[in-house]
């Protein structure tokens, strides 16, 4: 990575959450918030440390379920988008269906989910997977959708089958938006996971920050959050830096 | 006798199709038309007459309403393995190199296909070879978008004959590029002809470019497109710019000219 390259994707990011949560310290200092109300960043960092033992389980549980819906809608929203996307006639009978399944509040799932496969890792695994599959199966279907018609009539005219098609242009050519679409759905994917610990399962941050509050343990709320948000970061980069060298024909 | 049978025949095709609008479409009325091997054919006329249409025919992109269009004397049902294809945007991809772009029909062909693996060396030096013939040395491992228009377009003149194909069919290929580089690159695609000696459907609305590169040029009349008028250039290759200056090439252009002249009246 060049230094100015770097200078601009790490070091003023990181300028960045250390001014804001300079300025949070401060501004409940100088305010006197009551840390049951709105601990400082500070009082939560303590709160790890007191609890990171038993934070870390729980920040790999909660991990876990996000990487395995995350992948179940990586999977699955790439076949049904490319399907979709090829297809004029899939893609009318389909997607006012598609759009259906994404306009429900995946947390109104939540004790759905419990009623049929129990308090657990599955609901948490399912929530994530739900929330992420939709904006993956859009974007594939808009980048094979998109395929000029002149490269499909440059295909055709040598005779490629539909898979070579597919192989040679449609995939490639979806690659940016797939890209695109992953850095949004994994951190959706962590939105799901937690939603559904929060009241379905008995591990991972949801479950921790849920038995905090019930303690009236607010910096521990917050270390938690913070271990999310920290995380989501973690696998935004890891995508975006799969990104870069993948599909660097589109950043030029 | 091979010589006799023509390289691509077209029997009184009609073309109607249906637009999206849902309004049914002549787009070609009662075209016949003959065409041998090796020679270099244009098909000039007002835009939207249908001439890009002939092409998508003989690729067998699009079957004919009525009559026939044969290939070696064999009916084309559908799309075509020894055709080649350039249309005026370059179309290329833009994740792959100069190189990589020219050996996607090998990737796609058969039997070429088959054995692009173990042939990959043999293959790849006939791109450089084709590069090389159309001026692009040293450009094999730029990506399309550091390569100028001009450029672009030689690197989709090579992808459309790297596998040797029997027909060559160019949709306005240098429609979009500034007068220099068009003019220089018909020299391109004639000495690229006069070494392969492949038949050649060339679609243009340029007079000039029809008279330089074509042995036979035809023009076409309004929608629905027929064809209204044959000239057989007579002129010495290899041409060069300057013949364009002559008389004898300008009262070709003069002539088609009027043809068309009278085509839109």
């Amino acid at each position: 990575m060049r230094t100015s390259a770097l200078l601009h994707r790490v070091f003023l990011p990181t300028i960045a959450i250390l001014v804001f949560g300079l300025s949070w310290e401060i501004g409940g200092l100088i305010f006197n918030v009551d840390e049951f109300v709105l601990p400082r960043p500070s009082a939560a960092i303590g709160a790890y440390f007191e609890w990171q033992t038993a934070i870390w389980p729980n920040a790999l549980q909660t991990l876990f379920t996000t990487l395995v819906g995350l992948g179940l809608a990586i999977v699955t929203g790439t076949l049904i988008g490319a399907l979709i996307g090829y297809s004029t006639l899939l893609y009318d009978a389909l997607y006012p269906l598609l759009v259906a399944f994404n306009s429900i509040p995946k947390a109104a799932l939540v004790p759905v989910f419990v009623i049929w496969f129990g308090v657990g890792t599955l609901p948490a695994i399912l929530i994530a997977f739900l929330i992420s599959f939709f904006p993956i199966a859009v974007n594939v279907a808009t980048g094979v959708a998109t395929v000029e018609p002149e490269l499909r009539d440059v295909l055709r005219s040598l005779g490629a089958s539909r898979l070579d098609l597919f192989v040679k242009v449609g995939f490639p050519r979806a690659l940016p938006y797939f890209f695109a679409s992953l850095k949004v759905a994994a951190t959706l994917a962590f939105v799901g996971s937690i939603v559904a610990e929060l009241g379905a399962s008995n591990r991972g941050i949801g479950n921790l920050m849920v038995i905090a509050s019930s303690r009236f343990d607010v910096p521990l709320v917050f270390a938690g959050l913070f271990v999310v948000a920290l995380m989501g970061i973690a696998l935004y980069a890891v995508f975006a830096i799969l990104e870069r060298r993948v599909v660097a024909w589109a950043y030029r | 006798m091979e010589q006799d049978q023509p390289c691509v025949a077209l029997h009184n095709v009609s073309l109607f199709y249906r637009s999206d609008d849902g309004r049914e479409v002549h787009a070609l009325e009662d075209v016949s038309l003959s065409i041998a091997q090796g020679e270099f054919v244009a098909i000039a006329g007002p835009s939207g007459c249908g001439k890009t249409t002939i092409l998508k025919l003989v690729a067998g992109l699009i079957p004919a309403t009525r009559g026939q269009v044969l290939i070696d004397g064999v009916p084309v049902r559908g799309p075509q393995k020894n055709v080649g294809m350039a249309f005026q945007n370059p179309t290329l991809l833009p994740w792959r190199n100069a190189l990589q772009n020219v050996l996607l029909p090998l990737e796609v062909v058969a039997p070429h296909r088959h054995h692009f693996r173990s042939k990959q060396r043999e293959y790849e030096a006939r791109a450089h070879e084709l590069l090389q013939l159309v001026g692009l040395n040293g450009f094999a491992n730029k990506p399309p978008y550091q390569l100028s228009g001009g450029m672009q377009q030689r690197v989709s003149l090579c992808r459309a004959l790297i596998h040797e194909p029997e027909i060559l069919l160019l949709d306005e290929p240098f429609a979009a590029l500034d007068a220099f580089t068009r003019e220089e690159l018909w020299g391109v695609l004639q000495s690229l002809w006069l070494s392969r000696r492949c038949t050649v459907i060339l679609v243009t609305h340029d007079l000039r470019e029809a008279v330089f590169l074509a042995n036979t040029v035809y023009v076409m009349s309004k929608r629905p497109g027929r064809l209204v008028h044959v000239t057989h250039i007579d002129l010495p290759r290899p041409r060069t710019l300057e013949h364009m200056f002559q008389p004898e090439f300008t009262n070709y252009v003069h002539e088609i000219y009027n043809r068309i002249g009278e085509v839109r009246a």
